[in-house]
This record gives C-alpha cells, structure tokens and sequence, in this order.
C-alpha cells in the first residue's frame, strides 16, 4: 500500500475523508469550534453525492448525540463530532450511549472549557469525558487521527466491545494544520470494517426495549459488563492495530516510544504536545548528552498502564505533561493521576512528577520543555518520597 | 385539505392488545387508558421513542416491558432528538438497501408535559422544525407526577403542586397553563390535534390519521392523574369527560392549517363540575372559579373565531 | 434475593430486554381491595368498561351468552383477576350498572 497518493489535509479534513470511506449512515452534529470543518467537510461530501448519509441538522449537541443514540440504536453506522462546551452538553448522554453499548464513533477537537470562554486548545473537554465509558484515543498526526476513525468503527462494533469511541486530535494545533495524509478508499475501508450490525436494534419484526429501568437488584450487573467491554476493546484495539498494519501498512501501539531504547529519563505526554517534546530530546537535550525520550499515550481509555509501567520502571525519573487540572485532585493533574495509580498498583518507585502545561491555548515552548525536564532531572537520585506534592505550573505569570 | 376519513366506532378499536398488562402505572391512570389505546391504532409497524417519565419507568422495569413495539428510551429531555436519529437511520438505510424500502415503520416519540413543554422543548422544536417524519405525543397530566406532583410549565392556573402549595400567601399555580399547541402549530405541521381518554374513537381517528401524514405530527393528549389530581381513581374517565364538556379541553384537530373540532359541545357544563371532583382544586374561592370560568369562555370564543362558527357552545347551568 | 438472579456474565449487554409484553409475568391483583365483579344478565356487551380498562384486563370473548330472559349475546366480557387494579373506572362507566365493585377477600 505504500506511496499511495497523499493529499494536504487538516486534522479535521482527514477526519471527515475517513468518515466517508466508512460510509456512515448518519451523521448528526451541531457546531462548535474547532470541530466545525469536520461537519462542513461531510456535508460538502453528502452534497456532492460523495456520501450517501442523512445528515441531521440538530438544534445542540445534546440532541446530536441524543439523534446519535436513536440512530445507532435503529442500526446505523453513525457519526458525530464535537468539542469543549458541545461535549460538556452532551455529557448526561454520553453516560448513556456507553451504557446502552451503541458504536458511536465521535471525532473531538480538543480545546479548554469555559470560563472564561476561550476557543484554544487543552485537554479539558477530553478529560472531563474520561469516565463516561467511552473508549478514548489521540492522535498526533493528521494522517493518525484519519487512521483512527477507521479503527474505531472496528473496535466499536466488535460484538466483543460494543462501546462508542472518542478519536481526538488537538484542537487548531491540528485540527486547522494541514499535513500530508495517504487517506483510506471507500473499497478497502469497507473491507477492513465491513458493515454489519453486531449489536441489539429497533425492528418492528424483531421487538425490543432498549434503555429501561434498572433497579437495584440489576443496575450493577451492567456496569460490571461495561468494564468488561473495556478490558475487551484493549484487546480488539491490539487486534485491529495489527491487522490495520498488514493491510495499510502503519502501525499504531496503546503507547508510542520516541527515544527511549536507552532513555533513562522521560516525558509523558498526548496529543500535540508530544511533537515538541520530540523536537526538543533531539534538537536540545540529546545534544546536551541527557538521555530524554517521550512515552506518547495514545489510547487513554482503556488506560495502557502495563506498557507504561514497563517502561518506566527502568527509568531514573518522569514527568507527566498535563494539559488540564483536576481542581483539589490529590494529583494535579488528570494523566499524572493515571499515571502514579498504575505506578502504585504495580510497585513501580520511580519519581514521578507532574507539570500542568498549555492550558486555554497557552503555547508550550522549548523554555517551558527545558523547565519540565529539569525538573525531572533535579529528581535523580531521590525516592518518590521526594516528588513535590503539587504540580508544576508551567508557563503561567505569578 | 382535510381529509375526511371514515369516523372509527367503538367496535373498530382492535381487539388485540399491544400494551401489556402487568406494567406499574397507578391504579386508574389515564395515560395508561392513552397508551392502550395509541399502541392499539399505531399497529405493529411503530417505532416508539420515550421520554423519562411515569410511563417510561412503569412499563419498563428490567427484566420487563409492557411494550410489544421496539422501544427506546435515552433521557428525559431528548425523545424528539433520539426519534429523530430512529428516523434518519431508516431513511438513510432504506435507500441504502439495507432494509427493503417498501417496509414500514412509522416513528413515534413520546413524552410527558415535563419532557414536552419545559426540558424537551428544543429537542421537539429542532424535530419539527427539520421535518421529520416522526409523529410525537405529549400525555399531559399538568406536573412533574413522576417525582411527586411538582408544578410544570403545563400546570394549570390555581392547580395545587407540591411546589405551587397553597400558603398563607400562595393559592396554588399563578401562571396560566403553557400553549404547547400554539408553540407546535407555529412550526407549520402538517396535522396537529388534541385527544381526551375519554374519547377513544376520536383519539383513534386522529393517531391513525397522524402517522399516515408524512412529515412531523403532534398529538396532545389529556391524561388525568388520580394520585397528583387528587381524584378518585374511578373517576379518571368521569373528569376527562368533564374536561371537554365544561370547555377546559377543546378536542380538536389541525390538518394543513385548518382548523376543526371533533367533539363539538353545543351545551357547556359550568367549569365548577370539573374543578370539584380535584383535590388541587379544594382550596378555590367562588371567586377564583369565576376567574377560572373567565379565562375557559375566553378560550373557548378564541376556538369558536377560529371555526368561523359556534361549535362550543355557551356555560348553560 | 439477589443471588438466585442471573450474573452479569449471563445477561444481554445494554440491558436490552428482548421478550415484547413480557410485564404479563408480573401480576398486580395485589393492588386491589375491590374488586369488580360483572353481572352478565345485565350486561348490554356495549364494550364501555373494555375500552376504559387502564390494564386491558376485561377480555372481550366470542363466547355467546342468553340471559333469563332470552336476550342473545356472541360476546361475552369478562375480567382477568390477575392484573385489575380494583380502579373502579369500569364500575364508573358501565351505562347498565352491571358492574359491582365487592370488597376484596383474600
């Protein structure tokens, strides 16, 4: 499949191209920067007659993930997007389409929740939607967050999973960067995710209730089930990844590695981010004779946290870069909090600490990276016991 | 144009029933004679889309359901936004070939007034708005009856809740009942009507007639509440009935812009007949029926200019 | 109780309940303490307390009755005790006064 044609596209261009080659049935989705030229993008493809999709014009994004549910409950293949205070409003559903087991896949352009109001990029919106039972993943690069789309139809409707999936690129950063993307046809996308209904639907000839009353005596067996389901789709992600190589030849891992056969310290970071950090371990750091590397977390929900944890056992001490701040948390921030429960539950020692970094668009420089990992380098030598108790803010004014 | 189907009598009501028994509506509940008889005229090519609500929790107790059609419900505020996916997708996948194109199924969200009138009401405008082809029905007992009778913007003027309490300074509601009807119609549907349960042939009639209609249709429906009424649940029947003949609910129906009664009532009855048998009603003066008797004539002269004619005739004693 | 109930390995995901009308297991004659009892030689069959039933538990039968007094019916209603509420709306509504609510002896 290699030196396929590749074309310019933004984040959110490549999303949309993949969300055609999965030749969706519906798409129902309302507004919102930056996810906006997701949507704009799909409906130029329906227009045109490249798509054959309804598309649902919904009044928020309540009702678009609410429309979602209808239509993936009725048997569609369907498709949403959105973003910071559209995923905060569609929240109380979002609890609902992992509950009811629907394969939603649903494009998020990350970008800082209000207030005050602010249209740039961190992780806020994506954090905040960490619990609601989603399988959750984040690309890096344009042609990754084309790629993902596609891999997340295929752990979605694993009967196996029957989970809705968040693919989420950095909000401007990526979703308005325009970067070359080989993108998947239709033919060989269908291949790879044919469509068939895996899971329970509503059919007059077939009648079921879908969402009832749960009462005590039943409501915790179905919430056993969901974490179950999130023990499956790691292994359908590990699945797909491989056979997503074999037939498009890239390959994706649970957690990327840059550097770090011979790194003894380490940054943890995802999305966007993860970019300058690479620039800086090879054009400052590796130059400086520091053995720096990046743990790149991909798939955040189910957390990867045996890949982590390996790795970073054999380190000297981390740093976990957040881009957003779970307010009067023990931790800090959200990754970091991840990051030491899968430390503490595996006996792993290693120092580890936190920096909150970027939020509301703040840009993350190479000073900012410099203070990061010495930081983390000052903790050499130390115990865990000497990790400072809250994290460092980096790049905010006193 | 209106069409002029053949009125249904008693005996075309089908014997079958699509609404199990064994649901946990309360004893004599009106929106459980409502559901019966909606499911009955829907037939078995019906998808329906519920709202949270008394009748969602009732007939739908894990491992259970009182429901015989493929059912959904997601939330309380989005019945019309989960029906209008139900409705997309079929459209989307009929042309698809996924599912044969000449299949019917006809989508139907339904919710309470809470669900309807206050937290669903963009939901139901958005739907109605982009023209789905979903016919959607409000059962409208006048309050939050699901979490203990609290006033909902369907609550009538002077109606006891028990967030509209009668004090020392308040006498129940002080807002007059929200115009649900006028908010739909507004949107320019195709066929809009009212039904009472005490009036199945009309309400048969009119579902039927609904779901036939292509594009997006509403059906409000009167639904007594015998435990938020404060009523004798015998007389669920009696007070619906008592409902249209006092002139508090006007059966009518809207097809296309016009504008027609069914259930024309040459004689009114004094709407004291109908406050009396409620216990949300006990606490009324004379002078606050008068006022209530006010505000129904008003009403009622609004219906009659709409007709053109006298079709709900004067309160005779 | 909740022991002898399915375990979350044995139950479809999602909480999909899969069996139509499936509430005709649970039986709700204990909500009662009247009961109404129908009087066939009064009743005139004019499918009043059928149509009003909140339950759907009157059931109209084709079986023919004759009252006493030589009045020929094809139909003949009569109340499925296992779910009847003892509301009372049938009693209420039946224009020949052919229904009786009786208290409820268990």
């Amino acid at each position: 499949m290699a030196g396929k044609k590749k074309l310019p596209l933004s984040g959110n261009t490549a999303i949309a191209y993949a969300v055609k080659a999965a030749d969706v049935d519906v798409i129902s989705a309302y507004p919102i920067t930056p996810q906006t030229t997701i949507v704009e993008k799909l409906t130029e493809f329906v227009a045109n007659g490249e798509l054959d999709a309804e598309v649902i014009h919904v009044e928020s994004e309540h009702s678009a993930l609410s429309a979602a549910v209808g239509a993936s409950a009725a048997g569609a293949r369907v498709f949403t997007a959105s973003s910071s205070q559209g995923i905060a409003l569609m929240y109380e559903i979002m609890f609902i389409a992992s509950s009811m087991r629907l394969p939603i896949v649903m494009a998020m352009a990350t970008r800082a929740l209000s207030a005050p109001i602010n249209i740039w990029n961190d992780h806020s919106d994506f954090m905040a939607a960490s619990d609601t039972g989603w399988v959750m993943m984040m690309a890096h690069t344009n042609q990754e967050a084309h790629d993902d789309i596609i891999l997340a139809y295929k752990i979605a409707e694993h009967p196996d999973v029957l989970l809705p999936v968040i693919t989420a690129i950095d909000g401007y950063f990526m979703s308005h960067t325009i970067e070359p993307v080989e993108p998947i046809e239709r033919e060989e996308a269908l291949k790879f995710i044919p469509k068939k209904v895996t899971w329970s639907v509503l059919d007059p000839d077939n009648p079921v209730t879908m969402g009832p009353l749960g009462t005590p005596e039943w409501y915790y067996e179905f919430k056993r089930q969901q974490h179950e389901a999130m023990k499956k789709a790691r292994e359908v992600f590990d699945e797909a990844t491989k056979e997503f190589e074999k037939v498009f030849g890239r390959r994706y891992e649970p957690v990327e590695y840059f550097m770090m056969d011979d790194a003894e310290y380490a940054l943890v970071a995802m999305g966007s981010v993860a970019g300058n950090v690479k620039a800086y371990i090879v054009k400052e750091a590796r130059k400086r004779g520091i053995k720096l590397g990046l743990i790149r977390v991909k798939l955040f929900r189910p957390f990867p946290a045996e890949e982590i944890m390996e790795v970073i056992s054999n380190l000297k001490a981390v740093g976990v870069i957040d881009r957003a701040l779970a307010f009067g948390s023990s931790y800090g921030g959200p990754l970091y909090g991840d990051i030491l429960s899968a430390a503490y539950t595996r006996g792993v020692d290693t120092p580890i600490v936190n920096f909150v970094a970027g939020l509301g668009g703040r840009p993350v420089t190479f000073r900012d990276i410099k203070a990061m990992v010495d930081a983390t380098l000052a903790l050499d030598g130390k115990t865990r016991k000497d990790v400072p108790k809250e994290p460092y803010f980096i790049g905010v004014r006193e | 144009m209106s069409t002029k189907p053949k009125i249904p009598t008693i005996w075309d009501i089908p014997r079958e029933e699509l609404f199990a028994p064994g649901h946990r509506m309360c004893q004599g509940c009106g929106a459980a004679i409502l559901m019966r008889h909606i499911t009955k005229a829907l037939g078995k090519d019906a998808i329906i889309v519920e709202a949270t609500g008394c009748v969602e929790v009732t007939t739908t107790v894990y491992p259970q359901t009182a429901w015989k059609h493929p059912w959904l419900h997601i939330a309380f505020e989005n019945a019309a936004a989960g029906a209008s996916g139900v409705e997309a997708a079929i459209k989307a996948m009929k042309r698809k070939g996924v599912i044969p194109k000449d299949k019917k199924v006809k989508v139907v969200a339904i919710g309470g007034d809470g669900g309807t009138f206050d937290i669903g009401l963009q939901a139901l405008s958005g739907m109605l708005e982009r023209r789905h082809n979903v016919l959607y029905i409000v059962y409208d007992n006048e309050a939050y009856m699901n979490t203990g009778i609290q006033r909902s913007g369907a609550t009538p003027y002077k109606a006891w809740t028990t967030t509209t309490p009668v004090g020392k300074v308040w006498r129940g509601e002080w807002r007059p009942k929200k115009d649900i009807m006028g908010i739909v119609l507004a949107h320019r549907v195709p066929y809009a009507a009212t039904v009472n349960p005490a009036y199945i042939t009309d309400l048969y009639m009119k579902v039927r007639k609904a779901v036939e209609i292509e594009g997006p249709t509403f059906i409000h429906a009167f639904s007594p509440c015998t435990p938020g009424w404060r009523i004798d649940p015998a007389l669920t029947v009696t007070v619906s009935r008592l409902a249209v003949q006092t002139g508090v609910w006007i059966n009518y129906e809207v097809e296309n812009g016009e504008f027609r009664v069914t259930t024309p009532v040459p004689k009114r009855k004094p709407v004291k007949e109908y406050l009396r048998l409620q216990g949300r009603f006990r606490h009324l003066t004379e002078e606050e029926i008068a006022e209530i008797q006010r505000m129904v004539d008003e009403e009622v002269e609004r219906i009659n200019k709409l007709v053109g004619k006298t079709v709900i005739g004067p309160v005779v004693e | 109780m909740t022991a002898q109930l399915p375990g979350w390995k044995s139950l479809p995901p999602g909480a999909v309940i899969t069996r139509p009308g499936s509430t005709v297991e649970y039986k709700t004659h204990d909500w009662r303490t009247l009961r109404p009892v129908i009087d066939q030689e009064r009743c005139i069959r004019c499918r009043l307390c059928w149509l009003y039933c909140p339950e759907g538990t009157i059931i109209e039968l084709d079986k023919p009755y004759t009252t006493k007094t030589g009045r020929k019916y094809t139909r003949t209603y009569e109340i499925n005790y296992d779910y009847c509420k003892g509301c009372g709306i049938c009693a209420q509504e039946c224009p020949a006064k052919a229904i009786k609510m009786v208290e409820e002896v268990r």
